[in-house]
Protein backbone atom coordinates (compact mmCIF):
# COMPACT_ATOMS: atom_id res chain seq x y z
CA UNK A 1 0.00 0.00 0.00
CA UNK A 2 1.12 3.07 -0.87
CA UNK A 3 2.23 5.89 2.12
CA UNK A 4 -0.36 8.43 1.53
CA UNK A 5 -3.22 6.09 2.06
CA UNK A 6 -1.74 4.50 4.99
CA UNK A 7 -0.59 7.58 6.55
CA UNK A 8 -3.07 8.01 9.42
CA UNK A 9 -4.15 4.07 9.75
CA UNK A 10 0.07 4.19 11.05
CA UNK A 11 -0.24 6.78 13.28
CA UNK A 12 -3.61 5.30 14.95
CA UNK A 13 -2.09 1.78 15.48
CA UNK A 14 -4.82 0.47 17.86
CA UNK A 15 -7.09 1.68 14.68
CA UNK A 16 -9.36 3.20 17.01
CA UNK A 17 -11.13 5.25 14.86
CA UNK A 18 -12.38 2.06 12.59
CA UNK A 19 -13.63 0.55 16.38
CA UNK A 20 -14.97 3.39 18.29
CA UNK A 21 -18.54 4.33 17.27
CA UNK A 22 -19.63 0.58 16.24
CA UNK A 23 -18.53 0.93 13.34
CA UNK A 24 -18.99 -2.09 10.81
CA UNK A 25 -15.96 -1.01 9.10
CA UNK A 26 -17.54 2.01 6.93
CA UNK A 27 -15.37 5.16 7.47
CA UNK A 28 -12.26 5.73 5.90
CA UNK A 29 -10.56 3.00 7.05
CA UNK A 30 -12.42 -0.35 7.40
CA UNK A 31 -10.81 -2.44 10.56
CA UNK A 32 -10.81 -5.30 8.08
CA UNK A 33 -8.85 -8.84 9.92
CA UNK A 34 -10.90 -8.07 13.47
CA UNK A 35 -14.07 -9.41 12.86
CA UNK A 36 -15.45 -6.01 11.54
CA UNK A 37 -15.58 -5.28 8.25
CA UNK A 38 -15.18 -8.40 6.54
CA UNK A 39 -12.84 -11.27 6.73
CA UNK A 40 -9.27 -10.68 5.76
CA UNK A 41 -8.09 -11.96 1.66
CA UNK A 42 -7.20 -15.01 1.31
CA UNK A 43 -4.25 -14.85 0.78
CA UNK A 44 -3.67 -13.68 3.99
CA UNK A 45 -5.52 -16.15 5.83
CA UNK A 46 -3.79 -18.99 3.53
CA UNK A 47 -0.57 -17.59 4.65
CA UNK A 48 -1.38 -17.49 8.01
CA UNK A 49 -2.53 -20.32 8.57
CA UNK A 50 0.33 -22.09 6.74
CA UNK A 51 2.20 -19.91 9.42
CA UNK A 52 -0.16 -21.75 12.45
CA UNK A 53 1.28 -25.12 10.70
CA UNK A 54 4.79 -24.65 10.51
CA UNK A 55 5.00 -23.28 14.34
CA UNK A 56 2.91 -26.83 15.55
CA UNK A 57 5.59 -28.50 13.47
CA UNK A 58 7.98 -26.59 15.05
CA UNK A 59 6.68 -27.89 18.76
CA UNK A 60 7.08 -31.75 16.99
CA UNK A 61 10.46 -30.70 16.40
CA UNK A 62 11.02 -29.44 20.43
CA UNK A 63 9.77 -32.70 21.85
CA UNK A 64 12.67 -34.67 19.49
CA UNK A 65 14.80 -32.06 20.70
CA UNK A 66 13.79 -32.37 24.38
CA UNK A 67 14.41 -36.54 23.56
CA UNK A 68 17.55 -35.72 22.45
CA UNK A 69 18.81 -33.44 25.17
CA UNK A 70 17.67 -36.06 27.63
CA UNK A 71 19.39 -38.97 26.28
CA UNK A 72 22.77 -37.06 24.45
CA UNK A 73 24.60 -39.10 26.89
CA UNK A 74 23.13 -42.45 27.60
CA UNK A 75 25.76 -43.76 24.86
CA UNK A 76 25.73 -47.63 25.83
CA UNK A 77 29.19 -48.17 25.53
CA UNK A 78 28.76 -47.13 22.15
CA UNK A 79 30.34 -44.41 19.96
CA UNK A 80 29.90 -40.48 21.17
CA UNK A 81 29.06 -37.92 19.24
CA UNK A 82 32.35 -36.42 19.82
CA UNK A 83 33.65 -39.49 17.81
CA UNK A 84 30.81 -39.72 15.35
CA UNK A 85 30.33 -36.18 14.10
CA UNK A 86 32.68 -34.33 11.36
CA UNK A 87 32.40 -30.54 11.83
CA UNK A 88 34.11 -29.75 8.00
CA UNK A 89 30.65 -31.44 6.51
CA UNK A 90 28.38 -29.83 9.78
CA UNK A 91 29.68 -26.53 8.63
CA UNK A 92 29.56 -27.32 4.78
CA UNK A 93 25.87 -28.33 5.17
CA UNK A 94 24.88 -24.93 7.40
CA UNK A 95 26.65 -23.14 4.74
CA UNK A 96 24.77 -24.73 2.07
CA UNK A 97 21.36 -24.60 3.47
CA UNK A 98 21.97 -21.01 4.81
CA UNK A 99 22.55 -20.03 0.84
CA UNK A 100 19.42 -21.84 -0.14
CA UNK A 101 17.10 -19.95 2.58
CA UNK A 102 18.98 -16.65 1.03
CA UNK A 103 18.37 -17.45 -2.41
CA UNK A 104 15.08 -19.04 -1.14
CA UNK A 105 14.33 -15.15 -0.38
CA UNK A 106 15.62 -13.65 -3.61
CA UNK A 107 13.18 -15.94 -5.51
CA UNK A 108 10.74 -14.26 -3.72
CA UNK A 109 11.60 -11.15 -4.14
CA UNK A 110 11.69 -12.03 -7.79
CA UNK A 111 7.93 -13.00 -7.01
CA UNK A 112 7.44 -9.70 -5.58
CA UNK A 113 8.34 -7.82 -9.04
CA UNK A 114 6.55 -10.90 -11.32
CA UNK A 115 9.45 -11.99 -12.81
CA UNK A 116 9.19 -15.38 -13.60
CA UNK A 117 12.59 -16.04 -15.24
CA UNK A 118 14.20 -14.52 -12.21
CA UNK A 119 11.93 -16.67 -9.96
CA UNK A 120 12.81 -19.70 -11.76
CA UNK A 121 16.27 -19.37 -11.59
CA UNK A 122 16.51 -18.59 -7.99
CA UNK A 123 14.13 -21.53 -6.81
CA UNK A 124 16.42 -23.66 -9.10
CA UNK A 125 19.49 -22.40 -7.30
CA UNK A 126 17.49 -22.66 -3.71
CA UNK A 127 16.71 -26.70 -5.25
CA UNK A 128 20.32 -27.50 -6.00
CA UNK A 129 21.99 -26.15 -3.01
CA UNK A 130 18.94 -27.99 -0.80
CA UNK A 131 19.67 -31.06 -2.54
CA UNK A 132 23.24 -30.84 -2.09
CA UNK A 133 22.38 -30.16 1.51
CA UNK A 134 20.65 -34.15 1.65
CA UNK A 135 23.61 -35.30 -0.17
CA UNK A 136 25.91 -34.64 2.69
CA UNK A 137 22.99 -35.84 4.90
CA UNK A 138 22.83 -38.90 3.57
CA UNK A 139 26.27 -39.43 3.35
CA UNK A 140 26.49 -38.72 6.88
CA UNK A 141 24.01 -41.33 7.44
CA UNK A 142 25.51 -43.61 5.50
CA UNK A 143 29.11 -43.79 7.15
CA UNK A 144 27.76 -43.79 10.49
CA UNK A 145 25.71 -46.99 9.96
CA UNK A 146 28.39 -48.55 8.23
CA UNK A 147 30.65 -47.77 11.18
CA UNK A 148 28.09 -50.29 13.34
CA UNK A 149 26.84 -46.62 14.73
CA UNK A 150 22.78 -46.66 13.20
CA UNK A 151 19.89 -46.00 15.26
CA UNK A 152 19.98 -49.28 16.99
CA UNK A 153 22.98 -48.70 18.10
CA UNK A 154 22.27 -46.94 21.25
CA UNK A 155 19.61 -44.50 23.09
CA UNK A 156 21.79 -41.46 21.91
CA UNK A 157 21.97 -42.57 18.57
CA UNK A 158 18.56 -43.09 18.13
CA UNK A 159 17.51 -39.85 19.51
CA UNK A 160 19.78 -38.67 16.65
CA UNK A 161 18.46 -40.22 14.42
CA UNK A 162 14.78 -39.14 14.41
CA UNK A 163 15.89 -35.57 15.10
CA UNK A 164 18.28 -35.21 12.19
CA UNK A 165 16.51 -37.80 10.08
CA UNK A 166 12.83 -35.79 10.24
CA UNK A 167 14.64 -32.63 9.45
CA UNK A 168 16.22 -34.19 6.50
CA UNK A 169 13.01 -35.56 5.55
CA UNK A 170 11.23 -32.21 6.00
CA UNK A 171 14.02 -31.19 3.50
CA UNK A 172 13.60 -34.03 0.65
CA UNK A 173 9.57 -33.08 1.38
CA UNK A 174 10.46 -29.60 0.42
CA UNK A 175 12.78 -30.24 -2.31
CA UNK A 176 9.72 -32.14 -3.84
CA UNK A 177 7.19 -29.34 -3.00
CA UNK A 178 9.83 -27.00 -4.92
CA UNK A 179 9.79 -28.78 -7.90
CA UNK A 180 6.62 -29.09 -8.26
CA UNK A 181 6.21 -25.51 -7.74
CA UNK A 182 9.04 -24.87 -10.75
CA UNK A 183 6.40 -26.99 -12.86
CA UNK A 184 3.22 -25.24 -12.25
CA UNK A 185 4.74 -21.84 -12.26
CA UNK A 186 6.42 -22.74 -15.67
CA UNK A 187 2.69 -23.83 -16.65
CA UNK A 188 0.58 -21.22 -14.84
CA UNK A 189 2.28 -18.21 -14.53
CA UNK A 190 1.87 -15.73 -11.43
CA UNK A 191 -1.85 -16.85 -10.66
CA UNK A 192 -3.42 -16.22 -7.33
CA UNK A 193 -3.45 -19.40 -5.90
CA UNK A 194 0.52 -20.35 -7.33
CA UNK A 195 0.70 -16.67 -5.66
CA UNK A 196 -0.46 -18.30 -2.65
CA UNK A 197 1.54 -21.74 -2.78
CA UNK A 198 5.05 -20.03 -3.42
CA UNK A 199 4.59 -17.37 -0.48
CA UNK A 200 3.72 -21.08 2.26
CA UNK A 201 7.15 -22.43 0.08
CA UNK A 202 9.15 -19.48 0.97
CA UNK A 203 7.76 -19.63 4.97
CA UNK A 204 8.72 -23.98 4.73
CA UNK A 205 11.72 -23.55 3.60
CA UNK A 206 12.94 -20.37 5.99
CA UNK A 207 11.38 -22.54 8.74
CA UNK A 208 13.42 -25.50 7.98
CA UNK A 209 16.60 -23.41 8.20
CA UNK A 210 15.81 -22.00 11.47
CA UNK A 211 15.44 -25.77 12.93
CA UNK A 212 18.86 -26.27 11.47
CA UNK A 213 20.62 -23.59 13.47
CA UNK A 214 19.09 -25.18 16.17
CA UNK A 215 20.13 -28.70 15.41
CA UNK A 216 23.85 -27.36 14.14
CA UNK A 217 24.42 -26.26 17.36
CA UNK A 218 22.69 -28.34 20.26
CA UNK A 219 23.82 -31.79 18.44
CA UNK A 220 26.72 -30.73 16.53
CA UNK A 221 28.56 -27.81 18.09
CA UNK A 222 28.02 -29.12 22.20
CA UNK A 223 28.03 -33.05 20.92
CA UNK A 224 31.58 -32.37 19.14
CA UNK A 225 32.87 -30.05 22.05
CA UNK A 226 35.02 -31.27 24.93
CA UNK B 1 -10.52 -14.88 -10.65
CA UNK B 2 -13.01 -11.79 -11.88
CA UNK B 3 -12.08 -8.16 -12.09
CA UNK B 4 -14.32 -7.45 -9.35
CA UNK B 5 -13.28 -10.19 -6.99
CA UNK B 6 -9.79 -8.67 -7.59
CA UNK B 7 -10.98 -5.31 -6.37
CA UNK B 8 -12.71 -6.53 -3.26
CA UNK B 9 -9.49 -8.58 -2.25
CA UNK B 10 -7.68 -5.71 -2.31
CA UNK B 11 -9.95 -3.27 -0.57
CA UNK B 12 -9.83 -5.92 2.22
CA UNK B 13 -6.39 -6.51 2.08
CA UNK B 14 -5.12 -3.20 3.14
CA UNK B 15 -4.45 -3.53 6.81
CA UNK B 16 -3.69 -7.50 7.19
CA UNK B 17 -0.55 -8.44 6.12
CA UNK B 18 0.22 -12.44 5.54
CA UNK B 19 3.28 -13.60 7.76
CA UNK B 20 6.62 -13.04 5.50
CA UNK B 21 4.91 -10.39 2.55
CA UNK B 22 7.69 -8.64 1.13
CA UNK B 23 5.14 -5.66 1.11
CA UNK B 24 5.45 -5.24 5.11
CA UNK B 25 8.95 -3.98 4.71
CA UNK B 26 9.50 -3.02 1.39
CA UNK B 27 10.63 0.94 2.52
CA UNK B 28 12.81 -0.62 5.40
CA UNK B 29 16.00 -1.35 5.65
CA UNK B 30 15.08 -5.18 7.14
CA UNK B 31 13.09 -5.40 3.52
CA UNK B 32 13.86 -6.00 0.06
CA UNK B 33 17.05 -6.74 -1.31
CA UNK B 34 19.08 -4.66 1.68
CA UNK B 35 17.16 -6.88 3.80
CA UNK B 36 17.95 -10.20 2.18
CA UNK B 37 21.87 -9.65 1.78
CA UNK B 38 22.23 -7.97 5.75
CA UNK B 39 20.01 -10.79 7.18
CA UNK B 40 22.94 -13.57 4.74
CA UNK B 41 25.49 -11.36 6.16
CA UNK B 42 24.42 -11.62 9.69
CA UNK B 43 23.36 -15.00 9.80
CA UNK B 44 27.15 -15.96 8.66
CA UNK B 45 29.10 -14.10 11.23
CA UNK B 46 27.09 -15.94 13.73
CA UNK B 47 27.52 -19.27 12.45
CA UNK B 48 31.04 -18.76 12.30
CA UNK B 49 31.30 -16.87 15.70
CA UNK B 50 28.95 -20.78 16.75
CA UNK B 51 31.85 -22.71 15.32
CA UNK B 52 34.71 -20.83 16.55
CA UNK B 53 32.94 -20.57 20.24
CA UNK B 54 32.25 -24.59 20.14
CA UNK B 55 36.35 -25.13 19.30
CA UNK B 56 38.54 -22.61 20.78
CA UNK B 57 40.10 -22.97 24.35
CA UNK B 58 39.39 -18.99 25.33
CA UNK B 59 36.46 -19.39 26.28
CA UNK B 60 35.53 -20.84 30.03
CA UNK B 61 34.43 -23.89 29.05
CA UNK B 62 31.49 -24.65 31.21
CA UNK B 63 30.53 -21.32 29.33
CA UNK B 64 30.23 -22.60 25.82
CA UNK B 65 26.87 -24.12 26.13
CA UNK B 66 25.25 -20.78 26.85
CA UNK B 67 27.65 -18.96 24.11
CA UNK B 68 26.23 -21.59 21.82
CA UNK B 69 22.69 -20.75 22.65
CA UNK B 70 22.80 -17.15 22.73
CA UNK B 71 24.54 -17.29 19.04
CA UNK B 72 21.52 -19.66 17.65
CA UNK B 73 18.82 -17.23 19.21
CA UNK B 74 20.35 -14.40 17.60
CA UNK B 75 20.71 -16.25 14.41
CA UNK B 76 17.17 -17.21 14.89
CA UNK B 77 16.45 -13.35 15.33
CA UNK B 78 18.34 -12.50 12.81
CA UNK B 79 16.38 -14.93 10.31
CA UNK B 80 12.84 -14.04 11.96
CA UNK B 81 13.28 -10.43 11.17
CA UNK B 82 15.79 -11.04 7.86
CA UNK B 83 14.08 -13.36 6.25
CA UNK B 84 10.22 -13.96 7.49
CA UNK B 85 9.95 -9.80 8.04
CA UNK B 86 8.61 -10.13 11.37
CA UNK B 87 8.07 -6.87 12.65
CA UNK B 88 6.26 -5.31 15.67
CA UNK B 89 4.05 -3.11 13.60
CA UNK B 90 0.40 -3.50 13.76
CA UNK B 91 -0.05 -5.71 10.62
CA UNK B 92 1.70 -7.95 12.43
CA UNK B 93 -0.12 -8.48 15.95
CA UNK B 94 -1.60 -11.82 14.89
CA UNK B 95 1.34 -13.20 13.37
CA UNK B 96 3.87 -12.38 16.58
CA UNK B 97 1.20 -13.77 18.60
CA UNK B 98 1.08 -16.82 17.15
CA UNK B 99 5.20 -17.05 17.30
CA UNK B 100 5.11 -16.04 21.03
CA UNK B 101 3.01 -18.97 22.10
CA UNK B 102 4.93 -21.44 19.53
CA UNK B 103 8.21 -20.15 21.89
CA UNK B 104 6.18 -20.60 25.10
CA UNK B 105 5.40 -24.10 23.99
CA UNK B 106 8.65 -25.23 22.43
CA UNK B 107 10.62 -23.66 25.88
CA UNK B 108 7.77 -25.88 28.24
CA UNK B 109 8.57 -28.74 26.38
CA UNK B 110 12.58 -28.66 26.01
CA UNK B 111 13.08 -26.93 29.47
CA UNK B 112 11.02 -29.17 31.32
CA UNK B 113 12.00 -32.19 29.81
CA UNK B 114 15.70 -31.54 30.67
CA UNK B 115 15.00 -30.25 34.06
CA UNK B 116 12.65 -33.34 34.92
CA UNK B 117 14.45 -36.11 33.64
CA UNK B 118 18.01 -34.12 35.42
CA UNK B 119 16.09 -34.45 38.82
CA UNK B 120 15.38 -38.17 37.93
CA UNK B 121 18.66 -39.12 36.99
CA UNK B 122 19.67 -37.67 40.30
CA UNK B 123 17.78 -38.86 42.75
CA UNK B 124 18.53 -42.76 40.81
CA UNK B 125 20.22 -45.10 43.43
CA UNK B 126 23.83 -45.98 42.68
CA UNK B 127 24.90 -48.03 40.55
CA UNK B 128 25.75 -51.25 42.38
CA UNK B 129 28.74 -53.53 41.53
CA UNK B 130 26.61 -56.72 40.33
CA UNK B 131 24.72 -54.35 38.19
CA UNK B 132 27.56 -52.66 36.91
CA UNK B 133 29.28 -55.63 35.78
CA UNK B 134 26.12 -56.06 33.76
CA UNK B 135 25.99 -52.86 31.74
CA UNK B 136 27.28 -53.62 28.29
Amino acid sequence: MSDITAGSAARDPHRSGGHGHGGHGHGLFPATGHGKGGPASKFVTVAYGFWIFLLSDIIMFSAFFASFAVLSKATAGGPSGKELFELTRVAAQTGLLLTSSFTGGLAMLATHRRSVAATQFWLLVTGLLGAAFLFLEVQEFATMAHEQAGPSRSAFLSAFFALVGCHGTHVGLGLLWLGTMMAQLWVKGFRPDLLRRLHCFALFWHALDIIWIAIFTLVYLLGASP
Amino acid sequence: MSDIESRIEEELDRHDTAPGEESITEHELAGGLSGYLLGFGLAILLTIASFLAAQTELIYQPAVISALVVLAIAQMGVHLVFFLHITTGPDNTNNVLALAFGVLIVALVVIGSVWIMAHLNLNMAPMTAPQAEMMP
